[in-house]
């Protein structure tokens, strides 16, 4: 992986601008673990023409009990807690495979499949429902580099999206968040009640040359984020070379979160 | 006009008075929702519309079915619905209205509502929904005024009034399909991912909507001296009679689909609705009651004896009305969500702040069409008095 971490660097290092913000360093000082954490490099915002996602869920079935990416995007995120799971908001987490891959599944899959979690989050999908249906553009992909975004201020809070979302990756503060918060991150924004919220994958810190969150947070190296639009990166070999599947792709969404099976 | 729905007697001012009440109670409750929030109702991650979206779906029925008296009147000079134009017209505004009124307790930022008109989205269904609804209400208004302020002075309406009038029919129409596209066109949801929908959605609207205004025009000849007279409320039956039919048709049709195909993702919303699914029961005696209802009110539609007389018209109308209603207002909305996307079978029941809302939106629109109604009546009053001294008819006096 080494190889491909390097590759990908030096490319998204070359386009960098030179707008990190002064946190880069105090974020590179910390642990260097096994999965794709970034090595220390130049300043600069980490860029791509599309960004995509490969969890390896073999690696993560292996870990049953790690929940640090959960841990690591909530905590960053200011991502309430709510104890009924009515009112629950989630930007990434654990769904079991016969619910995550609810149209692959089949009665006498292998055991160690059916009953453990699948990591799920936005699938920053190149065709987005979501974004279809928005009334506001308060949600809209970005064509830099495929991102799917919110807007917390201009959302209505009509919750169409959430309903068009096929993967159930949407949620709506049906409450106040701020109080459910454990313990609040200063450098990100909390919601308000009444809108919508979802993952970004991050972009706040790729503005600021750091990995996502969850991607950093993984000891286990189950979670690797590129560029699929460069035929060199991370994910791109990874594709070439595993097997992959996507949630729901006959509704032509077309995901840019793959899972190695 | 107004001026005339402020005069009245004492059980007019008794009704007026006790659904202002009902509307400030739900006030109350809706200032509580808007205080902590929607979590107040049963809605959740899973269900995240539920009843208020379904009564707006209901609704926009009831408005759109309007046109079931505008289009024979105006494009076939039938004469008969001369009278009742207005009424239909008149329950188009306050439905409309109560279709707003849902939409807007039912989003998180209600102040933040004009973004949809700030930020124009076009490939939005919502935008084009909010459009729709809006330029229908406009529509109405404008026709209603100038044809009741006509009448009033006893002219014919202007000339300009008549293509604003035809614009009407087909946007009756456009209210119910836009409203279909909502649902129709989401991958997500594969219960509502039928091209059925939009006909569906009119069919169910042309027999809900003319038998309320039946149930409206027989409530008016006994609470007041205006009298509709048979023919239009005969008429208006047998509308309701094919509309039904064909709405249970295109019901069919739908579970056909699903059943005989037997793909899951389509069969389980069925299963779902009628027979309930993992344990989940919630929807299937609604529906069953929907079902006998819905049959029973054709079966009594279909023979004209039935329909012809007026008190077993009332049993059908409100058979046909509440089967309606609890297939579009109750079942509809909510099956799209059970399962969800994920799988789940969530089990979703209003909350009372949910439900006291939705009452005090329903006595909202009722109080728009009795005070509507009262000014309409009021000026026929004066008109239909003048005729009596010259013809010596039977008195038809103002509708106070």
């Amino acid at each position: 992986m080494g190889l491909d971490r390097r590759k990908f660097f030096k490319v998204s290092g070359l386009t960098a601008l030179g707008l990190a913000g002064g946190s880069v360093s105090k974020v590179f000082s910390g642990e260097d673990s096994l999965g794709t954490v970034a090595p220390v490099r130049p300043e600069g915002p980490l860029t791509a023409q599309r960004w995509a996602m490969v969890i390896d869920l073999r690696k993560c079935h292996e870990q049953a009990d790690c929940n640090d990416c959960v841990t690591a995007c909530h905590t960053t995120h200011n991502v309430p807690k709510w104890e009924n799971p009515k009112d629950e908001v989630k930007w990434i987490w654990k769904e079991s495979f016969e619910h995550a891959f609810h149209d692959q599944e089949h009665p006498f899959q292998q055991e160690s499949l059916k009953h453990l979690p699948a990591l799920v989050l936005c699938n920053h999908c190149d065709n987005p429902p979501c974004v279809r249906v928005c009334p506001t553009g308060a949600t809209w992909k970005r064509e830099k580099d495929g991102i799917v975004m919110m807007d917390w201020h201009r959302c209505i809070g009509c919750r169409y999206c959430v309903v068009a979302c096929p993967y159930g990756s949407r949620s709506f503060n049906w409450r106040d968040p701020r109080p459910k918060i454990q313990k609040i991150e200063p450098d990100f924004p909390t919601r308000s009640r009444g809108v919508v919220e979802k993952c970004t994958f991050c972009e706040e810190r790729l503005a600021r040359g750091m990995l996502p969150a969850c991607v950093e947070a993984c000891k286990y190296g189950a979670m690797h984020f590129g560029d699929l639009e460069d035929p060199h990166s991370n994910v791109r070999e990874l594709l070439s070379e595993r097997y992959t599947i996507r949630r729901k792709p006959g509704l032509g969404t077309n995901p840019e979160v793959y899972y190695i099976v | 006009m107004l001026e005339k729905a402020l005069v009245g007697d004492k059980k007019y001012w008794v009704w007026v008075i006790s659904l202002m009440t009902v509307i400030g109670v739900a006030a109350l409750f809706y200032f509580k929702q808007y205080n902590e929030g929607l979590g107040v109702t049963g809605l959740g991650r899973d269900v995240t519309w539920g009843f208020y979206i379904a009564q707006l779906t209901f609704l926009v029925g009831v408005a759109a079915s309007a046109v079931m008296v505008v289009l024979p009147y105006y494009l076939h000079d039938y004469k008969a619905f001369a009278k009742i134009t207005i009424l239909g017209e008149f329950v188009a505004i306050s439905a409309v209205t109560m279709c707003i009124a849902f939409v807007m307790v039912d989003i998180g930022q209600p102040f933040r509502a004009l973004n949809m008109l700030l930020h124009p989205s076009p490939k939005s269904m919502l935008f084009w929904d909010t459009i729709a609804l809006n330029g229908y209400l406009v529509l109405n208004v404008i026709i209603s005024h100038v044809t009741l302020g006509a009448e009033r002075q006893g002219m014919a309406p202007p000339k300009w009034i008549k293509p604003v009038i035809i614009l009407s029919i087909p946007w009756a129409v456009s209210i119910h399909t836009v409203t279909a596209f909502l649902y129709a066109g989401l991958g997500a949801r594969p219960f509502w991912m039928t091209a059925v929908l939009a006909p569906r959605f009119l069919a169910s609207a042309f027999a809900a909507g003319p038998a309320l205004l039946i149930l409206f025009c027989l409530i008016l000849r006994k609470v007041t001296k205006f009298d509709v007279g048979r023919e239009p409320v005969q008429t208006l039956a047998k509308i309701v009679t094919y509309a039904m039919a064909i709405n249970i048709f295109l019901i069919l049709m739908e579970v056909f689909t699903a059943v005989y195909s037997g793909i899951p993702e389509h069969l389980e919303h069925f299963k779902f609705m009628y027979l309930g699914l993992e344990g989940n029961s919630t929807m299937a005696p609604w529906m069953w009651v929907s079902s006998i209802l819905a049959v029973l009110s054709l079966i009594m539609l279909l023979n004209p004896k039935v329909r012809r007389k007026e008190s077993l018209l009332v049993v059908a109308c409100i058979a046909v009305f509440m089967s309606l209603w609890i297939d579009k207002g109750l079942a509809l909305i909510v099956t799209g969500f059970v399962p969800s996307v994920l799988g789940a079978v969530p089990t979703y029941v209003p909350t009372v702040t949910e439900l006291m809302i939705s009452l005090g939106i329903y006595a909202l629109g009722l109080l728009m069409v009795t005070v509507l109604y009262k000014i309409a009546l009021s000026v026929r009053g004066q008109w239909v008095t003048k005729r009596i001294i010259e013809t010596q008819r039977s008195p038809v006096k103002a509708g106070n």
